[in-house]
């Protein structure tokens, strides 16, 4: 990447970057920031969210928005009296809010979970965790995209 | 076509936490893209996933568009008994997988 001049990766990502605008210029509206706090709170209802608890386990720069490797640690003992109950996931910029909805329990052992998922553009992810108390928790992560899910040709 | 893989520790000792990993080949088509002629291209994604341990339902998970194309998912358990994992997923178009993998317990 530190090739002087123009380098063939360069070239691509310029040329994808123009395909983003053109594609997204007439796409429909995507979700907006305000947007996923309404879908957190469809989630939390009027509970209050406090941060911390979560680990959110993601790269800060990601290469291909079409997968990008998620893990999600909530700090909890995962007793049958305090464990974690659901573990919600959102994002800001995508066409939809959400990414993925997980329910769990005290047999899990371990509230730790790994997926993959997409990114329609560099923005900010938020993850929730209900407890068994009734409580929720979140933890944020800022990822940059150079190349985004959605925008390849058919 | 659509073969899960599984992948479970062989044996595991009573009381020890386990990693499950599961991934599915789907193309979780977002229903937010279009061809070359404008058209759009109708959602096609897996939207419903759950795993039960002898029966009893220990963990699941709701899909989005967000979700890679392959979906892959890993989670946790507790070995309790011997017995099975039985693996769902659901998904449009009538979309129905089904997996189960034995778990032994010493």
């Amino acid at each position: 990447m530190d090739a002087p001049g123009t380098t063939r990766r360069e070239v691509l990502i310029g040329a994808l970057a123009g395909g983003l605008v053109a594609t997204f210029g007439a796409a429909p509206a995507r979700a907006t920031p305000d947007e996923m706090r309404a879908a957190i709170r469809k989630v939390v209802g009027t509970a209050q969210v406090r941060k911390g608890r979560i680990d959110l386990d993601v790269p800060p720069l990601v290469e291909n928005g079409n997968t990008v490797s998620l893990v999600i640690t909530v700090d909890s003992p995962m007793t049958a009296t305090d464990y974690v109950k659901s573990i919600h996931v959102f994002n800001e910029k995508n066409p939809q809010p959400n990414v993925i909805g997980i329910r769990l329990g005290p047999r899990a052992g371990k509230a730790k979970i790994a997926t993959r998922f997409r990114l329609a553009d560099t923005q900010m992810i938020t993850a929730i965790a209900e407890m068994s108390d009734g409580s929720f928790w979140s933890a944020s992560a800022e990822l940059i995209v150079t190349m985004a899910a959605c925008v390849e040709g058919l | 076509m659509a073969r899960p893989l599984i992948n479970v520790p062989a044996k595991v000792k009573r009381g020890q936490v386990f990693e499950i990993k599961t991934l599915i080949s789907h193309i979780m088509e977002t229903g937010f893209r279009y061809t070359t002629t404008g058209q759009r291209i109708p959602r096609d994604i897996i939207t419903f996933f759950s795993c039960s341990y002898n029966g009893e339902e220990i963990f699941s998970a709701d899909f989005y568009p967000a979700v890679s194309a392959n979906p892959f998912l890993t989670f946790y358990t507790v070995a309790t008994e011997s017995g099975t994992l039985e693996f769902k997923w659901i998904g449009d178009n009538g979309f129905s997988e089904t997996a189960s993998v034995p778990v032994t317990v010493e």
